[in-house]
């Protein structure tokens, strides 16, 4: 290879020079298939879009700041009916209830089913129990919250009624079964992150002469924080948007209405009203017929959810060990000892 | 250039490979290679497979760029066979684990090196299936009859993958370093500075220190391949075992940090026992003061470094060493 120095031709001109697979050599199915994938491809993009555009004209149109620090009232015009505080921070509420009934739960129940899993026809029991969760519909655990938590010896989660009834609904119990939602996301992020850690990484600290549970706080859950982050986000994304339980569960009042008692206690045994809800009401269909406040708790809905949905995407791409990842253990409480 | 041609970077690698094939024999301790390789004392009997002989100490003193240590017996493996399920794949295997020398196992896959090495602290019990019979003694106590998680402190382990955990350089050895809770024992956490003279005694140990001096706060999964091995064995240092159990601790490097490592192999062997498994028959040489060759769960033969690759008694030996399988 000795004299002058070889000169390679330019990636671009050797890209250009190979030939290329042409649809027009396949058989008809497959080019058919083909157009196909790009129609449907393209109209989800398209729908998605309009859907997006369509709110975003909607809600700028009617979104004021004001909104967003009034009360709703009750008012015969849209003029007059308020903002959306309560709601707002009804969602706020809810989600943060949720997920903090969810999260140490779907966190401790990803590791017991990755980690433990014995006797094995119980781990097939409770991960057979999470799919029926996740595959049933809000509606549907909805009601059957509203059952238990009527219950008398529920009654100190909500109100109880001068007749002694337990009215069963209220942030508490609405918290309680939307962190039901949330469960199966959070348990499947968790479980994918920990079959992702590979096996003689537990090993080498069980070499170090740790035991598995001081692995599993140490090294595991660590290592699954981005996972465990991701999840979570997700989780709240689906409370954000659930109006089924809200409607059953929380109560159709439009105020947040506290027990009594206690001032936090007070709100989150009573009811209240999220985002969601709030714009099933206002819109043509709902009672309030205020379309104008729904398009606009709409929009904000809407920008919550894509918000949430892009720190999904943030949390769980940088997992590759790029340098993402240490941005997203910053996300959830250090757990490394310092 | 037509499609059919390949790519010209390939071509250019091609050409440089004699060259590294002529810098293979040079051996990265800093002594050439042959200085390892001295025949066996004349006169040797070879000395049983099982058994202990004095010949095989000689192994030792063949070997004069590195003093040679004092050499005590730490394990002692006795009629050792291991199962998964319903195989055997270790039969009857007996070997003395000694500190102040490398033994190295060697064989082809699945001859059960590493089933061997991790029996020893007792990491085959984590495998559902997985049976032991024979003994493994550690300082004359049965490890049966020892807590587990004190023997492997004990006996510590470097694997194939470095692994690091997801903290910080410091974390990964302090890690180590925090005793594990033990019931009726008062849980006292060691703070950072206490535990700090530790964890830069370990890394120096290692041959990590001087690199990483000024990170120790850094996420140990930034670091290099070698680096991250290295900060592995010293996270197994740290525990102050009496036995550093390595699996191929090279085989995932590239060859300037397996150098690194060997080296570090044969300045800790003082301090501890090792036991290496390798694939790599040139590491085993350079790194080895005896070697066991296995072969499908049996040990064939067992003998000093120098014996085992210039004249080996059983002709599987001579086989595997010769490079005729494996």
């Amino acid at each position: 290879m000795a004299g002058e120095p070889h000169v390679l031709p330019s990636p671009a001109a050797v890209r250009k020079a190979r030939p290329r697979d042409s649809v027009g050599s396949w058989p008809l199915i497959d080019r058919v298939a083909f157009g196909l994938c790009w129609t449907v491809g393209i109209g989800l993009c398209v729908a998605a879009a309009a859907i997006i555009v369509f709110m975003f004209v909607k809600g700028i149109a009617y979104v004021r700041p004001s909104l967003l620090i009034e009360s709703p009232q009750a008012g015969a015009s849209e003029a007059t009916s308020g903002g959306f505080l309560d709601p707002l921070v009804g969602t706020l509420l809810l989600t943060a209830s949720g997920t903090a009934i969810a999260a140490p739960l779907g966190v401790a129940t990803a590791v017991w089913l990755s980690e433990y899993a014995r006797p094995a026809a119980l781990a097939r029991a409770v991960e057979s129990g999470v799919e029926t969760i996740a595959g049933s519909p809000s509606v549907v655990l909805a009601i059957f919250g509203l059952f238990v938590f009527s219950r008398p010896f529920l009654a100190f989660l909500s109100q109880t009624s001068a007749g002694g009834s337990v009215f069963g609904r209220s942030f508490l119990t609405a918290g309680a079964i939307m962190a039901m939602l949330a469960l199966p996301l959070i348990v499947g992020a968790t479980r994918e992150g920990l079959a992702q850690v590979p096996g003689h990484v537990r090993e080498a600290s069980y070499a170090l002469g740790k035991s598995k549970i001081t692995t599993i706080r140490k090294v595991l859950l660590p290592s699954v924080r981005p996972n465990i982050a991701g999840g979570v986000t997700l989780a709240m994304g689906r409370i954000v948007g659930d109006t089924a339980i809200v409607v059953i569960l929380l109560g159709a009042t439009l105020h947040l209405e506290g027990a009594g008692g206690p001032p936090i206690l007070s709100t989150l045994r009573g009811t209240g009203a999220t985002l969601t809800s709030y714009v099933k009401y206002n819109s043509p269909a709902g009672e309030g017929n205020a379309p104008e406040k729904a398009y606009a708790a709409a929009f904000v809905l809407l920008i919550m959810v894509l918000a949430l949905n892009a720190l999904v995407t943030r949390l769980t791409s940088g997992r590759e060990g790029r340098s993402d990842r240490f941005l997203a253990w910053a996300w959830l409480p250090n757990w490394r000892s310092r | 250039m037509s499609p059919a041609t390949p790519p010209r970077a390939r071509r250019i690698a091609l050409d440089r490979e004699p060259t590294l094939a002529e810098d293979r024999h040079r051996s990265p301790l800093g002594h050439p290679i042959d200085e390892l390789r001295v025949a066996p004392p004349s006169g040797a009997a070879p000395p049983a497979a099982a058994s202990v002989s004095a010949s095989r100490r000689n192994g030792l003193q063949d070997r004069p760029s590195i003093p040679p240590a004092t050499v005590t017996e730490r394990m002692a493996i006795e009629a050792v066979s291991l199962a998964y399920g319903e195989k055997w794949v270790v039969r009857e295997v007996s070997l003395p684990v000694r500190q102040g020398e490398v033994l190295a196992l060697i064989g082809a896959s699945g001859s059960g090196k590493t089933t061997l090495l991790r029996s020893l602290n007792r990491l085959t019990e984590i495998t559902a299936g997985a049976t032991r019979a024979g003994r493994i003694a550690l300082d004359g106590q049965e490890i049966e009859s020892m807590e587990v998680n004190e023997l492997r402190r004990r006996v510590s382990m470097v694997f194939q993958q470095p692994n690091p955990f997801p903290m910080s350089i410091f974390e990964n050895v302090a890690y180590a370093l925090r005793e594990e809770h033990a019931p009726g024992r008062r849980r006292r956490r060691r703070s950072r500075r206490e535990l700090e003279p530790e964890v830069i005694d370990a890394l120096r140990r290692a041959g990590l220190y001087e690199e990483v001096a000024a990170d120790l706060d850094h996420p140990a999964l930034r670091l290099s391949g070698g680096q991250q091995q290295r900060l592995c064995i010293a996270r197994a240092l740290a525990v102050k075992p009496e036995v550093l159990l390595l699996d191929e601790p090279c085989s995932a490097l590239d060859p300037i940090s397996t150098a690194t490592i060997e080296q570090l192999i044969v300045g800790l062997r003082s301090d501890v026992a090792i036991v290496i498994v390798t694939h790599n028959l040139q590491q085993a040489m350079r790194v080895a003061d005896h070697v066991a060759f296995m072969h499908l769960g049996e040990l064939v033969e067992y003998g000093t470094s120098a014996q085992m690759f210039d004249s080996p008694r059983n002709q599987r030996t001579r086989d595997y060493v010769g490079g005729a399988f494996g």
